[in-house]
């Protein structure tokens, strides 16, 4: 079947590109059926930043934009393993990493929402898994914030991920979420997702992790597009 | 079988602020990029093109906030580009890179990976080039698109560039793929 072989989006967990209740989807889902192009191609993608050089404090948000002081909020540390569907880890995956503060203010120049900025905390940071498919980083647990996609419509508390895996295939941008948010129920962006996929979304409170007197553990594994080692490289 | 595959982490959109994160010094971020939308950085011997277009949604309207990807690999080089609509004028996007070559005599083409607000899920499409005419006339997957939607994947050469605009939706939308 093409459909095993080409490693498609499991529609079962995937939101769909529509979805009235977040409304920019209205005028940006694209409305007329997707072409599925020969399978042979997919291999040629690209690069993939396996030999990316990360900075020392890239896996540390709460010190990598420090100023004058330390970053404000509650110290967190978020580890995983990022597999493909048949479970092999997946080593050397860049993973960028973007969200809110603490107070639930963005450093983007859009963000007008009256929280305040975190002249330490830039909200940014890189990892990379290790060659069992692990990664870790520090952060600072992001605020809940407001949007104006309907009214009191506000974001539960999320990190943004970004990661490559083995091509162009398993590229993914997904959001984290924390255990047991009241928002949930609220957000569309969240309730987009089949409620097969919404609990693969939200990470667990992880005491193994935690570290004494310093922060709190959470765990967040990650599943890229993929079953084939070859010819996808992508292990 | 498939009940012992694990479920893909379901994807969620860029949202409006990814710009500090994703393309920090496009944007005047301190922090360094991944990748910019210069695709030739170290590379000799080549002949650079740019392709410069703008994303539009179903209103008409340049969107500010998408972030475009672009892969390429033609077995000699192997590129990525990357860069946001919310800075240059009229919101368009601009990549310096070069002409894949012709792999298994195929029209050579770039792979378009598209984000935005608004997008749930990432869309992918192609940029093909419109001085390859005898190429494209000939490519399997080119000609098994509707002659009208084939055109919306063919960037136009344009003086020592190319443009290609992007149409989410509406009567010129651009061909995305189910990869």
């Amino acid at each position: 079947m093409a459909s095993e072989f080409l490693d498609q989006f499991d529609r079962e967990v995937q939101p769909p590109y529509l979805h009235e209740a977040y409304k920019s989807t209205l005028l940006r889902a694209p409305l007329q059926p997707l072409v599925v192009p020969p399978k042979k191609e997919i291999t040629r993608s690209g690069p993939l930043f396996k030999d990316f050089n990360l900075g020392a404090l890239d896996h540390d948000l709460t010190k990598n934009s420090v100023k004058d002081g330390e970053a404000i909020g509650e110290r967190i540390v978020v580890h995983g393993k990022v597999t493909n569907e048949k479970g092999h880890p997946l080593p050397h995956t860049l993973i960028e990493l973007w969200q809110a503060n603490s107070a639930g203010r963005y450093v983007h120049k859009v963000d007008q929402h009256d929280a305040p900025l975190d002249p330490n905390f830039l909200g940014t940071g890189r990892c990379m898994t290790d060659a069992h498919g692990n990664y870790k980083f520090y952060t600072i647990k992001p605020g809940a914030y407001p949007w104006g996609n309907h009214p009191n419509a506000w974001r539960p508390n999320h990190i943004h991920f970004s990661l490559f895996g083995g091509n162009i295939t398993s590229r993914l941008i997904t959001q984290m979420y924390f255990p047991g948010d009241p928002l949930f129920e609220h957000d569309p962006i969240f309730k987009a997702v089949p409620p097969k996929g919404r609990e693969l979304l939200i990470s667990k409170f992880d005491l193994s992790i935690t570290e004494p007197n310093f922060a709190l553990g959470y765990r967040f594994d990650i599943v890229l597009r993929g079953k084939h080692a070859t010819p996808f490289e992508n292990l | 079988m498939s009940d012992t595959l694990k479920k893909q982490t379901p994807s969620q959109t860029i949202g409006p602020y990814f710009a500090y994160g994703l393309t920090p010094q496009q944007y005047g971020y301190a922090y360094d990029s991944l990748a910019d939308n210069d695709m030739t950085r170290g590379l000799t011997n080549i002949t650079p093109i740019t392709i410069t277009g703008t994303v539009y949604e179903g209103s008409g309207n340049a969107i500010d906030d998408a972030m475009v990807e672009l892969w390429q690999d033609d077995g000699e080089h192997k590129l990525f580009g990357r860069y946001g609509t919310g800075t240059d004028e009229g919101n368009t996007f601009t990549f310096t890179t070069i002409k894949p070559k012709p792999v298994n005599g195929e029209a050579p083409y770039i792979n378009v990976i598209l984000f935005m607000r608004g997008q749930l899920l990432h869309s992918y499409t192609r940029i093909y080039f419109s001085d390859e005419a005898e190429l494209n006339q000939t490519d399997a997957l080119l000609q098994s698109i509707d002659k009208d939607r084939r055109q919306t994947l063919i960037a136009e050469k344009n003086g020592e560039g190319y443009t290609f605009n992007i149409h989410m939706q509406g009567t010129k939308e651009t061909v995305f793929f189910e990869i």
